[in-house]
């Protein structure tokens, strides 16, 4: 298995007047999960519902398992699953009904119990869908996308609204995917569900992306500068290349062991204390603020 | 074939399970049915040869069961699953669509026969009311006919009502004043000229009275009043032409 699950080239979205997407390329590879983030109304939702033949787009060359999505057969749906971000299903069926149900309209379905596993609701499959939690609800989603035995799944924000140990145990699930086989294309606004699921992460904002890689290596920060803060001592005037940022002293450097050296030489020699020192590197949420801020 | 029989067994699991249609849908026709032949039931309707209106009220009663289900029920849970989302996440599957409108037109047309049968079986048991044998070909046909036309107007609907809240209020806000008009409720022996004229334009008319000339002894030959079966077709066309230009997949309010 190699090459594209997904290519887009020049993708553009415009809705009346105002343009969604503004152009955007994006390849995901077999196996797989790729996250697409960015903060709401960047043009995720419109992006994914595109890839997955809701939407027609303005312009662009679009290509999912080898299909352009506006031209989707019955064979070519038997191929993906989704999870949209907002779906109820009918809470008379149970679990087990559900899955049912929509395993009837696929060629080649995965068994139910299999997946029942698969999903965390071994237990549940005969409570009606109305019981269960929202968590459980999001997790019968993401069973019903699995249900056809899909090569690829859309995932439309499939955490919002959770509380951190739902959201723990959704990403356990669709980090499970992963060892299934399955490509994964995930939307998220979260920062660290993009960081502890994604094998590669798009950036995108106000409608283009503004960063493509690996969370390690995203918007450079595998060679961003460290950080030195510290509160200033009244009245000292401060060595060069410390600048005052918010009432702080800071100071940027790709080599932060010299400079510590010569700062805390300089703080000994004129008896300074170094109120509150710190030293950090950009974090992904200060790169990805940056990167998605002030366009 | 074996999607539409899929469909079909869960829309029917859904069904009984939900209380609310099933009191709306089975129960409700039968106990107007038992009201409204217990008050006037004795009496005579002099435009149909003095027929009993116990008579005459069985296949108005009828009528008023398959708009439930197949006009009243099948919009309302339309929009109810289009809005939820549950329509856009089928359509992401690969049951054809045309599958998922038979299921539900299929759902409909059985329970119109379901309630058929069970008014039929109380009017003959507590009213004695006869269906004659050679009337049986006209009266399945205006049936069909009848269900068909209402589901293709009850899809025609769902399109333009923009939210689950509001489906309930505005089929019964149709159905109910030109079942009142139609004589559904008051022999239309009883209804001013005015009002009798503006309810011919509508199918509820036709399909009580259709049904009527099969009831009736005096009736139409095989049971088939042709007037009324071409103004039920007239609807039913234009309800598919209609249902195909408001049918949408996706939620109105999100």
């Amino acid at each position: 298995m190699t090459g594209a699950v997904i290519s887009v080239h020049g993708l553009r979205k415009a809705y009346g007047g105002s343009e969604a997407v503004r152009g955007i390329d994006l390849e995901v590879r077999a196996g797989e999960i790729f996250a697409f983030l960015g903060p709401n109304g960047a043009g995720k939702t419109t992006t994914v519902e595109i890839l997955e033949g809701y939407r027609k787009r303005s312009a662009g060359e679009v290509r999912v398992l080898g299909v352009d999505p506006e031209r989707a057969t019955r064979d070519w749906r038997a191929r993906i699953g989704v999870v949209l971000q907002t779906v109820e299903q009918d809470e008379l069926l149970t679990v087990r009904e559900t899955l049912e149900e929509y395993a009837g309209y696929y060629p080649a379905p995965r068994g139910v119990d299999r997946t029942l596993g698969d999903i965390g609701l071994a237990d549940q499959g005969d409570q009606r869908v109305g019981s269960l939690s929202g968590g459980q609800q999001r997790r019968l989603d993401v069973g019903l996308a699995l249900i056809g035995d899909p090569e690829l799944l859309f995932l439309d924000e499939p955490t919002t609204g959770f509380d951190p140990s739902a959201r723990r145990g959704a990403w356990a699930l669709v980090g499970g995917l992963r060892d299934l086989g399955k490509t994964v294309f995930l939307t998220t606004h979260y920062m660290d569900e993009a960081q502890a699921l994604a094998d590669r992460v798009a950036v995108i904002a106000h409608g283009e992306i503004v960063a493509t890689g690996t969370p390690a290596q995203l918007g450079g920060r595998g060679e961003a500068p460290s950080l030195i803060r510290f509160t200033p001592p009244p009245g000292a005037a401060l060595p060069p290349g410390v600048e005052i940022e918010d009432g702080r002293a800071v100071l940027r450097t790709p080599e932060p062991v010299p400079a510590l050296h010569a700062l805390t030489a300089w703080a000994l020699e004129d008896g300074h204390a170094l109120r509150d020192l710190e030293v950090a590197r950009p974090t992904l949420e200060d790169i990805y603020l940056q990167l998605t801020e002030g366009r | 074939m074996r999607l539409v029989v899929h469909q079909l067994r869960f829309e029917f699991k859904r069904f009984w399970r939900d209380p609310q249609s099933v009191f709306f849908t089975v129960a409700l026709p039968i106990v107007f049915l038992v009201i409204f032949a217990g008050i006037f039931g004795n009496d005579t309707l002099e435009s149909r040869g003095d027929l009993k209106v116990s008579t005459y009220y069985v296949p108005g009663i009828v009528a008023l069961g398959v708009m439930s289900a197949g006009f009243v029920g099948l919009a309302i849970s339309i929009v109810e699953q289009r809005e939820r989302g549950i329509l856009k996440r089928l359509r992401s599957t690969p049951l054809p669509p045309r599958a998922y409108i038979a299921g539900r037109a299929g759902t409909a047309a059985a329970l119109s026969l379901l309630v058929t049968a069970a008014l039929v079986l109380v009017g003959r048991l507590a009213y004695g009311v006869r269906v004659p044998g050679a009337a049986l070909p006209g009266l399945l046909v205006t049936l069909v006919l009848g269900t068909a036309c209402f589901a293709s107007l009850g899809f025609a609907l769902s399109g333009v009502i923009r939210s689950a809240n509001a489906a309930p209020a505005v089929t019964n806000g149709i159905t109910l004043p030109l079942q009142m008009i139609s004589g559904i409720f008051f022999p239309i022996d009883q209804l001013p000229a005015g009002l009798l004229g503006i309810a011919k334009v509508f199918p509820v008319y036709h399909l009580a009275q259709g049904l009527l000339d099969g009831f009736d002894p005096a009736g139409p030959a095989g049971g088939f009043g042709w007037g009324h079966l071409a103004v039920l077709a007239a609807w039913t066309v234009a309800g598919l032409a209609l249902a195909s230009r408001t049918f949408r997949w996706e939620p109105r309010t999100s």
